[in-house]
């Protein structure tokens, strides 16, 4: 019997399956389907610029970790943050801007807190948000996509046509669907027959949803498939890494303020906001299931992270329908993420005993 | 009386708790075997919560069975009897698992068969006070691995009274299986023992939790709890841990929140392992001391886990040789469960009353990994059944900052470890709470040394 070599710790001696590393590299596997669709969608290019930012992500932690004299790579962290970048960039943008804002984003927003963990805000969302009011003219040229099948080379999207199409509104129309209509966006095949086929149960069902749901709609190259990003959301969602709180708080304050109010700007009154349109497009799904989802930028307690998810979904809302820019996903989970703190000091656990119960089974 | 008599109802805790993989398989099917017997035993004289007990025979001297070896030094304090008839031979200082150093009596034994101790019916007719003298002078101490003097707790204090009388066989520490194998072997032993401390507490009701990845054993105790001539129920609970804890245990059968700082009679409770219950029937009603236990030797590198009646002072290593000898594979020994146990290193340390498993872990089990920054991912604070935020808790620990930790309630943690074991980035959140109140205990003596002074 060798006892030489055997450890001596503190309890617990056994442990969970989970370890930081192994949630990053999952959460990284769980974005992967929308990346390869979004890669599809736009291109070889929109393959370099995922590669790009997940490199240069890579290469910055690597050189900030040198510096601290840690070696962090290893921790998948930043590999996420990259992937993450990259996902939203337009297909086509110069290389050096997803560059820069993975510089932003590990090098400013990560390593000058000290790494992993100490970043107040989500570093990805931070890069996208920088490079956005830098390069704003780049970060808004979108490639056709390739199930659109059209002769232009970009075009704009479903919600900055309709931010546009609004501010020259005459006459009301019912939603954001006919309005996009009469401005002639395209439809793609795919989207005409499915519609058809559909009508018959969902009578009255216009163009354009499953273009949205399944992803042929110019945007990042990650936001693009609804479908995808739901899926492995779900599956995150299932193994307990994505906390369903924020998932469900965010969705449900956002799909009710947008069914309350979204109608107005269409002058169709009130209760007459098209949810669908407004959760399957911009960078919702990818924003509710990956980027609110951050565990380092969220709370820490189940109370938290329902407020949290609540705020953000009021936000956007807000950016989206009242705003000037055609999306507020990306806003919103920033300026919420500087709240957790606040939140978190109010919605701290209540300790075991604290309040005698009285009754008795 | 009237029990429930399916496992559809199911009880449990509201707050936090874990689900580990509970590997009782591997030695729950196991009847209770007799452990072999050392030629040598190292009995410790700190087997118990409170101060060692002082010793009452010197080397030279020959002790039979059951003799008292060191006696009870204080107020919270048990005494130690001898699990053999021989000689002592000397005294000398062991390391016990869980860091202490104890000092030891050292016994070789004559190799005589333990006498019998029959049941008599003396116990039927005694009174309180005889009964607690009993299990004062038999050494019972809690058996669930906390090892509180007995005596002590079934000692009401001036001006309670208990409405329940709790028995915990819950055993929800992952691997642990002897309360199962007691509850399956010894039924009719932990009814008469229950019956005893239902004459001391006079309880409205007993009430009996039990986890249901034990259907027989709820099913075996349900069945004495129906001809039972005490009102006694027994409450299948929910598999989650830490439900053994007082604590935990008490919010899933009675519905009450021990308030924090307090003890379980302050809702009108108590609590009582069943091991402990064991010990006092045989105490009370058989007059046999306390000086041995049923110990789990189980865990990946053990090739033939096994429950062993192991008598005290007994070397582990005799344990492990008994469940098969090499420990392919081992990394880790525990003393205890996987979750609140202790790792030590020495084979040759001895079983003490405390003991209520041994545990030979490899590295598929321990899952160990690299420890990373904290991610915020709140798994800690979802898991800890006491309402605690161990992830500000360790922090304002690792900066030395103890008073804040109690301020948030660092002395409301009772080591579980159910942060620790959800922790993705393997930070030492337990052994980080145990440092901390642990400088808070010396910081406090200091302080009342100097006002003394």
């Amino acid at each position: 019997m060798n006892t030489d070599s055997l450890i001596i710790t503190s309890s617990p001696h056994i442990h969970h399956r989970d370890t930081t590393a192994s949630i990053m590299w999952r959460v990284s596997a769980a974005l992967a389907p929308a990346a390869l669709w979004g890669v599809y969608q736009f291109g070889l290019s929109s393959l370099t610029v995922l590669l790009v930012s997940i490199a240069s992500s890579l290469l910055f932690e690597y050189l900030a970790g040198r510096a601290s004299g840690r070696f962090t790579l290893n921790d998948g962290s930043a590999f996420l943050t990259g992937l993450l970048v990259g996902m939203n960039m337009p297909g086509t943008i110069p290389l050096y801007i997803p560059v820069i804002a993975s510089a932003f984003a590990i090098l400013v927003v990560k390593w000058t807190f000290g790494g992993l963990g100490r970043n107040w805000m989500n570093p990805a969302l931070a890069g996208r948000v920088f490079v956005f009011f830098s390069w704003t003219g780049d970060m808004t040229t979108w490639p056709v996509p390739r199930a659109l099948n059209l002769d232009a080379v970009t075009m704009s999207t479903p919600l900055s046509s309709i931010k546009t199409g609004l501010l020259e509104l005459t006459e009301p129309v019912s939603g954001p669907m006919a309005l996009l209509r009469d401005l002639g966006f395209p439809v793609s095949d795919m989207d005409m027959n499915l519609t058809a086929s559909f009508q018959g149960i969902f009578p009255g069902l216009e163009n354009g949803y499953f273009d949205l749901f399944l992803g042929n709609i110019p945007g990042c190259i990650g936001e693009a498939s609804a479908l995808l990003l739901l899926i492995g959301g779900i599956y995150l969602m299932l193994v307990k890494i994505v906390n369903w709180e924020i998932v469900a708080s965010y969705a449900a304050s956002f799909v009710l303020l947008i069914f309350l109010f979204a109608g107005l700007p269409f002058g169709a009154g009130l209760f007459a906001g098209d949810v669908l349109f407004h959760i399957l497009s911009g960078g919702f799904m990818l924003g509710l299931l990956f980027m609110a989802t951050d565990m380092v930028s969220s709370p820490l307690t189940k109370k938290g992270m329902l407020i949290y998810g609540a705020g953000i979904g009021f936000l956007t809302f807000l950016i989206r329908i009242f705003g000037s820019f055609p999306e507020g996903v990306s806003l919103a989970i920033i300026l919420m993420n500087i709240s957790v703190p606040m939140i978190n000091r109010y919605t701290q656990p209540k300790l075991f005993g604290e309040i005698r119960e009285e009754a008795a089974k | 009386m009237k029990t429930i008599s399916e496992n559809t109802a199911s009880f449990t805790f509201t707050k936090g708790g874990i689900h580990p993989p509970d590997n009782k398989h591997y030695s729950e099917g196991v009847p209770i075997q007799d452990a072999p017997v050392p030629e040598l035993f190292v009995v410790p004289l700190s087997q118990h919560l409170g101060s060692p007990a002082e010793p009452v025979v010197e080397a030279g001297n020959t002790v039979a069975f059951g003799d008292l070896l060191a006696k009870s030094s204080g107020f919270i304090s048990a005494n130690i009897h001898s699990p053999c008839a021989g000689e002592v031979k000397e005294f000398t200082e062991v390391f016990l698992p869980h860091g202490g150093r104890s000092k030891a009596v050292v016994i070789a034994s004559d190799g005589s068969a333990p006498p019998d101790f029959p049941e008599t019916d003396a116990w039927k007719s005694m009174g309180k006070e005889d009964i607690l003298k009993a299990i004062a002078d038999y050494g019972i101490v809690g058996m669930g691995g906390a090892t509180f003097p007995a005596h002590v707790k079934f000692s009401l204090p001036k001006g309670y009274s208990a409405e329940y009388l709790v028995i915990n066989g819950t055993e929800c520490e992952p691997y642990l299986t002897s309360d199962h194998r007691l509850m399956l072997e010894k039924t009719e032993e932990l009814f008469k023992g229950m019956k005893i401390l239902y004459s001391v507490l006079e309880p409205k009701e007993v009430r009996i939790g039990i986890e249901k990845n034990k259907p027989d054993a709820i099913a075996r105790m349900q069945e004495f709890a129906a001809k039972a001539d005490f009102p006694v129920r027994v409450f299948p609970l929910k598999v989650k841990y830490p439900q053994g804890d007082e604590k935990q245990l008490l919010k899933a059968t009675i519905n009450r929140e021990v308030p924090s700082g307090a003890l379980p009679i302050e809702v009108g409770a108590v609590v009582a392992n069943v091991g402990t219950v064991n010990a006092v029937y045989e105490a009370v009603a058989c007059k046999k001391a306390l000086y041995e236990r049923v110990v789990t030797v189980s865990g990946g590198g053990i090739k033939k886990p096994v429950n062993l009646k192991a008598r005290v002072g007994t070397p582990v290593r005799m344990l492990i040789e008994e469940a098969g000898g090499s420990l392919d594979g081992t990394v880790k020994l525990v003393a205890g469960g996987p979750m609140m146990g202790f790792a030590f290193f020495d084979p040759e340390t001895p079983v003490t009353k405390g003991t209520s498993g041994i545990l030979a872990l490899t590295e598929k089990e321990l899952r160990r990994s690299r420890q990373t920054a904290c991610i915020s991912c709140g798994r800690c604070v979802a898991a800890c059944p006491m309402g605690l935020n161990p992830s500000r808790l360790f922090k304002f620990l690792d900066h030395q900052e103890y008073e804040e930790a109690m301020a948030i309630g660092l002395l409301d943690c009772k080591e579980c470890g159910c942060c620790g074991f959800s922790c993705p980035a393997h930070i030492p959140l337990v052994q980080g709470m145990k440092g901390g109140k642990y400088e808070l205990r010396r910081r406090k003596a200091r302080k009342d040394a100097a006002a003394r002074a």
